[in-house]
């Protein structure tokens, strides 16, 4: 098995460590590197519970290699919040009460920040399509979605309707 | 799970992939977008000693268009595939496919290459390729090869690439006047393997006779399914309901479906009747322009 020196900017702090081939990205950011808000659910890519922001990019680390991550940057849900004030998207999961047992937030979290990135207001199917492949299995999927919505709307400075 | 030792290399072009595959391709695998290789090693379903990683070759992700073809790079995305604006207006069949496989973040990982070379028949690519008349790329010790999608296709997770090539680009004949093309996809839940699939791509002439098609089955056989005679049957017809109905039938007898988690042999030959239906009807509205 082969060691591998890698430096991974997370949450915007550089880190430098020597990993296994074999090690897996979901390991390193939870047992390296100690931050334990990316779970690990179903560990075949399936559940999105550990989803991260890999260059820009929403990815499920339990099915990417730490050494992959070698020279890139990542977003963990821990670095959504800044300066002890939550990002907006976390403002909405806690406004519109869209957790549950809270096990899928982390990666919900994840990939609603990714959408938004990219599309600043989503229409309510392509939220539903962009968390299609992060499963919630207390089912709470509609006030997840509403959310995002509200979510979106804050951050276009619209009116939020209750 | 973890996956078991291996070493792990990542060249930074191919001839260093190459050179490495020369010595130890019986015993490496190559690392596109992982996310049907890394399931499976981390099933202890493979072991390779080696791992060749290709992410960090420069020049692999690309779509563009030349005179004759379609280029798609090995590591291209399947999320840009389905964002490409080109493939969106020109290429429907794949614009179909891209935006159904698994879910939008396995798609940011995902590769068009990837997929081809695991060679599963219940992965929709394969079909695509099948129906579209694809060729790929491979490269080599010798050079480059060029195989056809019916020869690159061997079995189930095997394909026409030797231990020492790469696969390095795909190439989709152009789409021209006339040709529509469509993928219909049957699964159970959002995100997962198809039941069924279906494929299609064909070309009209001036008259609206159908000069040449391409078909392509997903998940109902060892390998994927080109079934020629519902293609034969096509070939000039003017593509009347009664014309694609018959065609349909003759890909659902040329389906070999097993009885599994996802449905009864006798469900999926139904199926893939219905879908090859619907995927003809939608081909022929797309090559007159009516969608």
């Amino acid at each position: 098995m082969s060691r591998h020196h890698i430096s991974v900017t997370v949450n915007e702090n550089k880190h430098e460590a020597d990993v296994d081939s074999r090690m897996l990205l979901v390991h390193f950011i939870r047992e390296t590197l100690g931050l334990t808000g990316a779970h690990i659910g179903c560990d075949t890519s399936d559940c999105g519970a550990c989803t991260v922001i890999l260059d820009g990019k929403a990815v499920k680390s339990c099915t990417v290699l730490a050494v992959q991550a070698d020279g890139k940057a990542l977003l963990t849900v821990e670095g959504l919040a800044k300066d002890g004030r939550l990002h907006p998207v976390q403002e909405g999961f806690l406004e519109k009460h869209s957790i549950q047992c809270g096990f899928c937030t982390p990666g919900m979290l994840m990939a609603s920040y990714w959408l938004l990135q990219r599309k600043p207001n989503p229409t309510e199917e392509e939220i539903r399509e962009v968390i299609s492949g992060n499963l919630c299995r207390c089912t709470g999927y509609v006030k997840i979605v509403e959310a995002v919505q509200y979510t979106a709307q804050k951050m276009s400075g619209m009116d939020i309707q209750s | 799970m973890i996956p078991a030792s291996f070493d792990y290399v990542a060249p930074r072009n191919l001839d260093e992939g190459i050179r490495f595959l020369e010595e130890h391709g019986d015993d490496a695998k190559v690392l596109a977008g992982g996310h049907s290789l890394i399931p499976l090693m981390r099933l202890r379903l493979a072991t390779p000693k080696y791992l060749l990683d290709i992410n960090r070759i420069p020049g692999l992700e690309y779509i563009r268009e030349s005179d004759h073809h379609l280029h798609i790079g090995a590591l291209t995305r399947y999320a840009d595939v389905e964002d490409s604006l080109l493939i969106q207006s020109r290429y429907s069949a794949l614009s179909d496919v891209a935006g159904h496989i698994a879910d939008p973040l396995v798609r940011n990982m995902g590769t068009v290459g990837g997929n081809i070379c695991h060679s599963d028949p219940a992965n929709d690519l394969p079909a695509t390729m099948l129906a579209l008349k694809a060729t790929m790329v491979a490269v080599g010790p010798g050079g480059e090869r060029v195989i056809s999608a019916e020869e690159f296709f061997v079995d189930t997770f095997e394909t026409a690439l030797k231990p020492t090539e790469i696969l390095r680009e795909v190439h989709i004949p152009r789409t021209r006047v006339g040709t529509g093309s469509a993928y219909m996809k049957l699964e159970s839940r959002a995100g997962d393997l198809a039941v069924v699939g279906v494929a299609v791509r064909l070309t009209l002439d001036a008259q609206g006779t159908c000069e040449s098609v391409g078909l392509g089955l997903t998940a109902v056989g060892p390998k994927v399914i080109q079934p020629k005679a519902a293609e034969a049957a096509l070939i000039g017809k003017k593509l009347s309901d009664d014309e694609i109905r018959q065609s349909a039938s003759l890909a659902a007898q040329e389906a070999q479906p097993t009885s599994d988690l996802r449905g009864t042999a006798e469900y999926k030959r139904e199926m893939v009747r219905t879908l090859a239906a619907r995927a003809l009807r939608r081909a022929v509205e797309r090559a007159r322009g009516e969608t």
